[in-house]
């Protein structure tokens, strides 16, 4: 793996592998996808089921509060001092995507100030499907839907449905409920995303997060190999 | 060099942070000071001549090669408010990184060496301007059209005001932009003999209040 | 036929007279500025600025010099509020401040409010200089028009240095033919009077008092060195002394 580019300067300018002392920078995954399909959940049950395995941070994008980052502090998901909020003007995912730039100082001071990290999660706010993560900013990308907001998301597409590294269809015990189809659902998905993994999860189940946190050590193992 | 690099850098999509901060908009239109396209108007002309008017002499000075930790200083005396100071870092520190990236510069870099954690955002447009080969005049018209822009944009989204009333504001305002244009880069060229204390240091007592109220609130649009 | 304004200085000079206290070896007027010592208090000495005439008018220019040497505490208000007038003369006023106030020692600068009276056209500039271990605290009120009044052309610059840097340096121009938006929802939003207060303590350096908004058109801004801003707009001169004496109040 050829990803340190030299760079002689006092900080890193993008998404370079290494940080200026020359240790290896931490992954950094962003979680996208639209309001309210848990995205916030995904990251607190990531942040419990990692923590004591890897050095992690958080970064949230919140569209008009810091409330993403206050409910995970409420939480207690990791010390304050690994939660950051970037505050985004009303446009996330110009945040995440155009002009990356807040997000970056973000990442870049968690690591100087609670560095060693292995693991930053970048979570966007609540935007709709189109919104995607730059490659400048993370190095792999989940979009989280839900089967609440209509078992027709797969099929009908968009940026993330159909790129984002890992599609997580959330709150499956409620499909019975808002008579959303997971076959259909999962069909759909396959025919938009060819190989590109899928979950289906329900942070309620027993298996909550499993199947994502095996997903992120995966993404991990390959970063630090 | 190309004077389109100008271009490049005074871009609204120049990804440098800016599309975050109001620019004072979002603190004026809470406290019902900004409704609608004139009153919009009125507060970019007084944060163009003043506000504006400081960032674009800084700027101007930064092309000519005045030492930036000397011109930081004079933008920090000028920037009573906190609030104010720290997003000016902030910004400054986000312009840097983009700057580096689209003009490679050994200067760029001492002076992100010197400032880790931002300096003044027009010291550092300045100093872009130069890396990018621009004169005093280019990089005092960025500043200057920045300083109408950014609560003109943020209008747009705070009032849902039609965006064509906005870009009308900024076309009026044109004129007044040249003007202040003139005075600062005319102002950086005396820095040489004088010092920074011939630098423009117009406030905007309201601008500040703003801000500090804004920087207050729990819940808000902007960065600033 | 050409009419030359009036040029005056006056000078304070604040000495420490060998017993704690504060001696005033220097304390000249001239023409319409007068200086009149008060009683002191402590080691305080007191002294006020009386206007023997109005002013300044168009073509005048008025100096006022104080120096506060070390170890002495100088307090200056003045007994009425200044009037810039239009006058025969071309051209603007000036109003020239120079304060210096050294290691130790301490300067109350309080001078009465400064009405830019319709017509007029004044240029107001204070210079401060504070030694790295003195302390200060000085108003300056602007009040734009007599009752029921236009402004004149007013701009007023205030540069604070503080150990040999500038911690302060801003400008305030309004009134007809100042540049555009003075009056407008970003600087003054139509108020009437705006004022500052300026106060240098060398305690401020490691005790940073917080920043605060007091009211809607006041703030209390934490400068960058041992020193506050307290920047305020109100509708009237009543309404601005009661905020910036709050405000001074505060950091009591």
């Amino acid at each position: 793996m050829h990803l340190d580019h030299s760079h002689d300067g006092p900080s890193a300018v993008s998404a370079d592998a290494r940080r200026p002392d020359g240790s290896r920078r931490a992954l950094r995954i962003g979680l996208g996808g639209p309001v309210g399909s848990g995205k916030t959940a995904t990251v607190a049950a990531l942040c419990r089921a990692l923590r004591d395995e890897l050095s992690l941070a958080v970064v949230t994008n919140d569209i008009y509060t810091r409330e993403d980052a206050e409910f995970l502090l409420r939480e207690a998901v990791l010390p304050p001092e690994r939660i950051t909020a970037v505050e985004t003007g009303a446009c996330p995912h110009t945040a995440i995507r155009d002009d990356i730039s807040a997000n970056l100082e973000a990442v870049e001071d968690l690591e100087d100030e609670v560095g060693p990290l292995d693991l930053i999660l970048v979570e966007s706010g609540g935007d709709n499907l189109t919104a995607t993560f730059s490659k400048g900013l993370v190095d792999a990308q989940i979009f989280v839907i839900d089967v609440a907001g209509g078992d027709d998301i797969p099929r009908k597409g968009g940026p993330g449905v159909t790129t984002a590294d890992l599609l997580v269809v959330n709150k499956t015990d409620l499909a019975p409920y808002v008579g959303s189809d997971l076959e259909r659902m999962a069909a759909d998905a396959k025919a938009q995303r060819a190989e590109l993994p899928v979950v289906f999860q329900s942070l309620r189940n027993e298996a909550g997060v499993g199947d994502v946190a095996a997903w992120v050590r995966g993404q991990f193992a390959a970063w630090s190999a | 060099m190309s004077r389109a690099a100008l271009l490049v850098l005074a871009d609204g999509r120049f990804p440098a942070g800016g599309h975050a901060h109001s620019g004072g908009a979002e603190a004026a239109v809470k406290a019902g000071r900004v409704t609608g396209a004139a009153s919009l108007e009125d507060f970019c002309r007084g944060r163009l001549h003043t506000a504006g008017l400081v960032a674009a002499a800084l700027a101007a000075a930064a092309v000519l090669g005045v030492a930036p930790g000397e011109l930081d200083a004079a933008a920090d005396a000028r920037t009573p408010s906190p609030a104010l100071r720290v997003a000016a870092r902030r910004l400054g520190r986000q312009l840097m990184r983009a700057a580096r990236a689209t003009w490679p510069s050994d200067e760029l870099d001492a002076v992100a060496r010197q400032f880790p954690k931002g300096a003044h955002q027009p010291v550092v447009l300045g100093l872009a301007a130069r890396a990018a080969g621009l004169e005093p005049v280019d990089a005092a018209y960025c500043a200057a059209y920045e300083s109408v822009s950014g609560p003109a944009s943020a209008t747009v989204r705070l009032l849902s005001l039609d965006p064509f009333d906005a870009t009308g504001v900024l076309a009026r305002l044109a004129p007044e932009v040249d003007l202040v244009v003139d005075r600062a880069v005319e102002a950086a060229r005396r820095v040489a003999d004088d010092g920074v204390d011939a630098l423009p240091a117009s406030s905007a007592p309201l601008l500040e209040v703003g801000a500090e109220t804004h920087a207050a609130w729990a819940v808000r649009l902007f960065a600033s | 036929m050409s009419v030359s304004g009036v040029r005056a200085t006056a000078r304070i000079v604040a000495r420490s007279d060998g017993r704690g206290g504060t001696s005033l070896p220097v304390l000249e007027g001239e023409g319409p500025l007068a200086l009149r010592r008060t009683r002191a208090s402590g080691g305080e000495a007191r002294v006020m600025l009386v206007g023997a005439m109005s002013g300044p008018l168009g073509g005048d220019h008025f100096t006022v010099e104080a120096d506060v040497e070390e170890g002495t505490r100088l307090r200056v208000g003045s007994a009425a509020a200044t009037i810039a007038l239009p006058g025969q003369a071309k051209g603007e006023a000036r109003y020239d401040v120079w304060l210096r106030v050294a290691d130790g020692a301490e300067l109350q600068w309080l001078p009465e409010q400064l009405i830019s009276a319709g017509g007029s056209d004044l240029r107001v500039a204070t210079h401060v200089e504070v030694g790295a271990g003195g302390r200060l605290v000085l108003r300056e009120e602007q009040v734009l028009g007599r009752v029921g009044e236009e402004p004149g052309r007013l701009t007023s610059r205030l540069t604070v240095r503080v150990g040999g840097r500038v911690v302060l340096d801003q400008e305030l121009a309004c009134g007809p033919g100042a540049l555009g938006g003075w009056d407008g929802p970003a600087v003054l939003g139509g108020h009437r009077a705006v004022g500052q207060l300026v106060v240098v303590r060398p305690e401020f350096g490691s005790r940073p008092v917080p920043a605060r908004v007091l009211g809607e058109g006041a703030v209390v801004a934490p400068l960058a060195g041992p020193a506050v801003l307290v920047s305020a707009v109100a509708g009237d001169a009543l309404r601005l002394r009661r905020v910036l004496d709050e405000a001074l109040a505060l950091m009591a």
